[in-house]
């Protein structure tokens, strides 16, 4: 037991330092949703006024944990794929040899890239008031825990692809195609009560929903008729768990027949 | 007697037996990728304290001998066990036992030499006063105290090699695997390493397994096993291979190869291969030889030469392949 807490906190140690010393990595993960955000936010703040929005929200307001799944994605596409290239030419080939199991290897790398993401989500909810939202020290709190959770879940389906998949190429095409359709289909981009009944169906049978669902309740703790969200507070957290620990299944099962050779 | 007595006794003649076992006994190893067969019937053991090589071109199965030894690819059929342990059963025991030195390095170039090597102390259960102690030994002994501070990215190849080596040896392993281990190194730096593996084989009684196409690297094994599509064609040391080709070795170079390896034949009784378009003779003092053919044929033919036995002959002799045919397409 000592020695598989050891084994995968050096992995996450590992994902945390590479991750500071490539600030290049930093400002991007953070930029891109943030341009995002301002440029579509502002931009359709004016004209864009969708059905089913919670009362006393503006656009940009209900864009903003949108805009902060849209981030904990991307990092998660960026922090996995290196998966990808170095069980079969780097630094994972000397931990696929050590007396370690594939489980505590992916859960040590889910750790790792979920603190990445916490670490630029607490960049990101710093930007709160400027979307008009202010929050409580409670509420941070809770927000910080679901996006912990959220990507958890998002690292641990990036890694079930990127033990998958042969060439980084092949994941990001891949991963694009798959996360930002389930994040349109989520409601962070638009609430799903004004959308048409297809849509409505996807949205509910798409776990991200309640994941997001989740962030939203965290952020308007206090008021929970703004938040926009769609279950009551303990459904979504318990739904956001399952997805979570079912991704996490998927990517130590996938780990443990990945092909090495 | 308790059950614990019973377990503790089995357990000491377990060990006791595994004591006298080979560092690596494989047994009909085959490997194939879907219908492709990369590995066929391949059987050898290698002893404790032994420096072997397996040499082979590329394309021979070397790379997948590797990874089924460093339990990285799954025993598909066959069998194989590492001081006893089996590779396919007992994974854990075997890792332990083994220190893996990969063509590409495994370092990861963000961290720094110490942090590389505290990584790779954590994975095998190694951490505090005993991880210092062994880090610093292994920096110490490969003269790479200086760098332990540095990012892996900011080595050279050459430096690269020995924190790679460092870390594989961190842990003590009892045998130490290495994939092709002088790619991208330069001949002093190859020197250097090699005389490191000697002297880890003298003084640490670390068996030492290569896989290599270098012939020079080869040669410094105490034996060498010989890949060739998938089948070990040979195994035995390197001077007694040499020893096996007849003599000398004669390459003659013609333009019309066949006709003239008739000639050959019908006036001095002699049986030749062709090897990619050139006549090859194994012959006893075969100097003497060569004055009599450029005598006899000195129109057609282009080049002679004329050498002892390298381990390339020993490769074409056994296989009637060329080593590097692969590599340099002859025409």
């Amino acid at each position: 037991m000592r020695d598989i807490f050891l084994q995968a906190q050096t992995l996450w140690y590992r994902e945390v330092v590479r991750f500071i010393r490539q600030p290049i990595r930093v400002v991007s993960a953070i930029a891109t949703p943030l341009v995002f955000w301002l440029l579509l936010g502002a931009g359709l703040q004016a004209s864009f006024k969708p059905s089913g929005m919670p009362p006393g929200l503006d656009y940009v307001q209900y864009f903003y944990p949108g805009v902060i799944v849209l981030m904990l994605l991307f990092t998660a596409i960026f922090a996995t794929a290196s998966t990808v290239d170095d069980r079969r030419q780097g630094f994972l080939q000397g931990v696929l040899v050590a007396p370690i199991s594939r489980a505590t290897i992916v859960l040590g790398q889910a750790l790792g890239c979920t603190t990445l993401s916490l670490m630029q989500g607490a960049i990101f909810l710093a930007m709160a008031p400027l979307a008009g939202i202010h929050l409580s020290l409670e509420a941070i709190f809770v927000s910080l825990a679901m996006m912990g959770l959220i990507a958890f879940a998002m690292t641990s389906i990036g890694l079930a692809m990127a033990w998958k998949t042969e060439s980084t190429q092949g994941f990001h095409a891949f991963m694009n195609m798959l996360l930002l359709p389930i994040w349109m289909l989520s409601g962070a981009v638009f609430p799903v009560a004004g959308a048409p009944g297809w849509f409505q169906w996807t949205t509910r049978l798409n776990p991200l929903t309640y994941a997001v669902d989740a962030l939203r309740h965290g952020l308007y703790l206090a008021e929970p008729a703004s938040s926009g969200a769609t279950l009551p507070m303990g459904s979504s957290v318990a739904i956001a768990i399952a997805f979570a620990a079912f991704a996490f299944i998927l990517a130590t099962r996938v780990a443990r027949t990945a092909s090495t050779i | 007697m308790s059950a614990s007595t019973i377990s503790n006794s089995s357990q000491a003649t377990a060990d006791a037996i595994r004591a006298g076992t080979d560092a690596i006994d494989a047994r009909a190893l085959g490997f194939h990728y879907g219908d492709r067969e990369a590995l066929s019937d391949v059987t050898f053991s290698i002893g404790r304290g032994e420096i072997f090589g397996f040499l082979g071109p590329n394309g021979g199965g070397k790379t997948t001998l590797f990874k089924l030894l460093s339990t990285l690819a799954p025993i598909q059929s066959g069998s194989a066990r590492l001081f006893g342990h089996d590779l396919a059963g007992e994974t854990a025991a075997v890792r332990r036992r083994l220190g893996v030195v990969f063509q590409h390095p495994s370092l990861d170039g963000k961290l720094t030499v110490g942090e590389n090597l505290a990584a790779h102390g954590h994975l095998y259960g190694i951490s505090g006063k005993r991880l210092r102690e062994r880090s610093a030994a292994m920096l110490e002994r490969l003269g790479l105290s200086a760098r332990q501070r540095d990012r892996v990215e900011t080595l050279s190849g050459g430096l690269q090699r020995r924190v790679e080596l460092a870390k594989a040896l961190l842990h003590e392993p009892a045998l130490l695997l290495l994939d092709e281990p002088s790619t991208g190194l330069d001949p002093a730096a190859r020197r250097e390493f090699w005389n490191y593996l000697e002297h880890l084989r003298e003084h640490e009684n670390v068996t030492i397994v290569l896989t290599t196409h270098y012939m020079e690297e080869a040669e410094r094994c105490d034996r060498i096993g010989i890949l060739h599509q998938g089948k070990l064609v040979a195994i035995a040391p390197p001077g007694e291979l040499k020893s096996e080709v007849g003599g000398d070795v004669i390459v003659i170079h013609t333009a019309a190869a066949e006709v003239l390896q008739r000639k050959i034949l019908a006036r001095f009784k002699l049986k030749s291969q062709l090897v990619d378009g050139a006549i090859r003779i194994e012959k006893s003092r075969a100097h003497e030889l060569v004055r009599d053919l450029i005598d006899a044929f000195g129109e057609e033919i282009e080049s002679v030469s004329f050498g002892k036995p390298t381990l390339e002959d020993v490769f074409v002799h056994l296989t009637g392949h060329q080593f590097f045919a692969d590599a340099a397409p002859t025409n």
